[in-house]
């Protein structure tokens, strides 16, 4: 029992006791008291931001590199108005966040106080639940019930609002086991009649596909596991989203790479002509489905998810199974198992057959350059350089550069990728990579940038240097906001309306500023070596890495297309390919 | 199987479906939702709806069980069955949403409505007015020499049909409670 104490006593008390080792936070008059706790203990290691959404991020950073949730500390008013877009963010990417805010006294709320912001009302459509606390007696139970929330069933950020009177206020502590995590119980366990028609129709499928998702990393270690081990046991392919890479290794020989409006041909085309599609922990977004009525016409869907309203949202699926993806694929290989191991494996050969021609398209070839450097070289480079690497995280911004580092990197274990999927948060990645070198000080993190994206919570690299975090800033510069002049091209006649970088910073000079190191590199032949120089630093980097201005990111599945058809790089003319109502849609 | 010669983009279309992928036709279904009685959880509800962009019919909301703080949410909604089957979803997920039930396929239900006329008027019209409040088994809660307060329960369509009759009447005013609905039998 620990007994009566303040309720800025009690948040410190319930982080310890839900095993948080670090919170990503600012200061500011409405969290006062809970800083003061902070200051009097050395469990909790602070880490201080330059701005909150840089705490967000880097606390998403934390979670999805570590599996357990990543905690914020906020104020009022501007504190919890800047945590936002991350907290928007991470429930597009399902990533557990538990923020707290300080709050104006609950005599004071409603006043128009001096920073008061409705900090509940203005969360309430980008959390996954969010709590004011009004009765310190309430306020140790709520962030319990918070860290349950955040982390059962679809995991995603919740927020707690706490007023600065309920701070200084005592009552009494509840631990957490005997805190109300409400009926919020989201089942894991699937169907197994329906696990059983999955079976079945995996035991004559002829064409079947797997496409895998973030839920995989969501669900855990055991999870990645287990697909491991049906993939291999069953032959079939199978190919991830941006948000799944790594739960299937890269160097597994099933493996097809990336699927969706930048993904591989062969991906692209195993889901368009599928007889059998079987969906793991992924959500069937946009940049996968394309039109959705041309979407994997010939195909029996399953889908296996924790979130029921993740099924049926976008496709009709054959057979829904409601549940966590380890619980369900622990039920799935058993049955498989007892059934005989059977697979068509006749069909199964000739559908590899096909994907073999394919992948013959090459489709991620490109035309080098011995005199600038082409970013899908830079990142090949990078990926050589660093594959060998125990330990290796890679966070991205958002953009062209994203694209290429999902297409040439290669992921062999989960919880390695740390990237914007569903909002595309440019200034996601330096403060993600920053969460992430937090939890694994030895581990090599490299956040692959652009130029525009990393300037936007450029920032955080002062958390960097405050807290000897060697993160590497791997800058793939083409003064362009690439992504945004591709469309550009392709879908507004090539009037590149706002779409580069002008007065861009000395990159060097910039990280000399920040006592960072700083490297240029202009010249293919000079590459090898910078990024040498780049990985034996021990320090923060920011590397400019100066690369081709007009390079697009291909393949691509133009507007209005379905899946089997496609632009890919120099063997079709991108000038004029899309029709004007295709620049409808973002 | 997919031809391996690639084509060269000559589309019109856009990369989404510009078209309403739900272009079935709509249909109205009454849900109850049991919630804890917390604060905010009408907002999250209603928010849940209009940033969806989902239909609301008619609400109505009140604490049922005070002891275990459960108050349940009538909500009359309009959409294509894949719709309505995402706001099921949609609405199961929130955290203090206990239970959802669809009472337009659960079974047969009643489903009653209140509501409250202020009609106005003299002579012929006034008598008139009062000879139909009677035949829809309205009841006077209110009269003045030159108005009627009529109070009425029924479903939504009776209320709607006494409506138009009185509207010629002499109607000035109406309050309605939105729909509150139960499935029928010892469930
Ligand atoms: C510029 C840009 C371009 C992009 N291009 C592409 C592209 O070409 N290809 C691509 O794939 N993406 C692309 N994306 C990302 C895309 O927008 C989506 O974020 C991504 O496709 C969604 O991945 P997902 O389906 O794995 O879903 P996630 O967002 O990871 O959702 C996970 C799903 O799994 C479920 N789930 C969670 N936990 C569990 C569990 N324990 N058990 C079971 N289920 C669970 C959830 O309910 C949800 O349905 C792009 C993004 C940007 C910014
Ligand atoms: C906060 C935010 N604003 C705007 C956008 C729209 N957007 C997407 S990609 C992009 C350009 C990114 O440029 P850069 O970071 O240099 O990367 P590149 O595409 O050149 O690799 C923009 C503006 C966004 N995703 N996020």
């Amino acid at each position: 029992m620990k007994g009566q104490m303040s309720g800025a006593r009690m948040v410190v008390e319930a982080l310890k006791d839900q095993g948080v080792d670090t919170i990503f936070g600012y200061p500011g008059g409405a969290v006062l008291p809970i800083y003061d706790e902070l200051f009097l203990q050395n469990d909790i290691r602070h880490i201080l931001v330059r701005h909150e959404q840089g705490a967000v991020h880097a606390a998403e950073g934390y979670a999805r590199s570590t599996g357990k949730p990543g905690v914020v500390l906020v104020t009022s008013g501007p504190g919890a108005t800047n945590a936002v877009t991350g907290l928007t963010d991470a429930l597009m990417d399902s990533i557990p966040i538990v923020v707290l805010s300080g709050q104006v006294p609950t005599f004071m709320i409603g006043n128009d106080a001096f920073q008061e912001a409705d900090t509940v009302g203005i969360t309430r459509p980008c959390t996954k639940h969010n709590w004011l606390v009004k009765d310190t007696a309430d306020l140790s139970n709520i962030i319990h019930q918070a860290f349950h929330v955040a982390t059962h069933g679809r995991p995603g950020p919740v927020l707690v609002d706490i007023p600065k009177d309920v701070q200084f206020a005592s009552a009494e502590y509840t631990p957490p086991e005997r805190a109300r995590t409400s009926h919020y119980q989201p089942r894991v366990k699937g169907d197994i009649e329906q696990i059983r028609k999955l079976v079945a129709l995996m035991e004559t499928a002829e064409r079947p596909v797997f496409y895998t998702g973030g839920g995989v990393i969501n669900s855990g270690p055991a999870a990645s596991q287990l697909l491991r081990e049906l993939v291999d046991a069953t032959g079939f392919p199978i190919t991830s989203t941006l948000m799944g890479l790594g739960a299937y290794p890269a160097s597994g020989k099933n493996w097809l790479g990336m699927l969706g409006m930048h993904g591989l041909y062969e991906a692209n085309l195993a889901m368009h002509d599928c007889d059998l599609l079987i969906a793991i922990g992924a959500r069937f977004d946009d940049r996968i489905t394309g039109r959705v009525q041309d979407f994997s016409p010939g195909s029996t869907r399953v889908h296996i998810d924790i979130d029921p309203s993740s099924i049926n949202k976008v496709v009709r699926t054959d057979v829904p199974i409601v549940g966590d993806v380890a619980h369900v694929l622990e039920d799935v290989l058993k049955l498989w198992k007892a059934g005989g191991r059977k697979t068509n494996r006749e069909a199964v050969q000739r559908w590899w057959a096909q994907i073999e021609e394919w992948r013959k398209v090459d489709c991620l070839a490109y035309t080098p350059s011995e005199k600038t450097i082409k970013p899908q070289y830079a990142l090949q480079r990078l990926q050589e350089l660093t594959k060998d690497h125990p330990r290796r995280y890679i966070t991205t911004e958002v953009g062209q550069h994203q694209m290429w580092a999902a297409q040439f990197l290669r992921f062999e274990e989960p919880n390695r990728w740390m990237t914007s999927g569903g909002l595309g948060t440019m200034g996601y990645g330096l403060p993600a990579s920053i969460g992430v070198q937090i939890a694994h000080p030895d581990a090599l993190v490299i956040n692959v940038a652009g130029e525009a994206s990393w300037l936007m919570n450029m920032q955080e690299m002062g958390t960097a240097v405050q807290y000897r975090l060697p993160v590497k800033q791997f800058i793939l510069n083409n003064e362009r906001l690439g992504m945004v002049r591709q469309w550009q091209e392709l879908l507004h006649g090539e009037r590149y309306s706002q779409s580069w970088s002008e007065a861009l910073p000395d990159f060097v000079k910039l990280a000399e500023a920040f006592g960072a190191k700083g490297i240029i590199c202009t010249d293919p032949a000079d590459l090898d070596d910078a990024i040498r120089e780049m990985l034996e630093y021990d320090g923060p980097v920011i590397f400019d890495c100066v690369v081709e201005k007009h390079e697009n990111c291909f393949p691509m599945i133009p507007s209005g297309e379905p899946h089997n058809k496609m632009i890919l790089g120099e063997n079709a003319s991108t000038k004029d390919a899309i029709g004007s109502s295709g620049a409808v849609l973002v | 199987m997919s031809p391996l010669k690639i084509e060269k983009g000559t589309s019109r279309h856009s990369a989404y479906d510009l078209r309403d992928p739900h272009a079935a036709p709509e249909e109205t279904h009454t849900l109850a939702v049991v919630v804890d009685n917390e604060a905010g959880v009408l907002a999250r509800v209603i928010g849940l709806f209009s940033g969806r962009g989902y239909n609301i019919e008619s609400l109505t909301v009140a604490e049922t069980d005070h002891e275990g703080h459960l108050s349940r949410i009538t909500i009359v909604t309009k959409g294509t069955p894949a719709v309505i089957e995402q706001i099921k979803a949609q609405l199961g997920r929130l955290v203090p949403v206990h239970d959802v039930h669809d009472l337009t396929v659960e079974g047969p239900a009643v489903e009653r409505e209140l509501a409250l006329f202020k009609v106005t008027g003299e002579g012929e019209k006034r008598i008139e007015a009062l000879r139909l409040a009677e035949i829809f088994r309205a009841n006077v809660v209110d009269s003045t020499l030159k108005s009627f307060i009529f109070e009425i329960t029924g479903t939504p369509q009776k209320i709607d049909a006494f409506a138009e009759l009185m509207r010629p009447l002499g109607l000035v005013e109406m309050a309605r409670t939105g729909v509150a609905a139960l499935s029928r039998g010892a469930r």
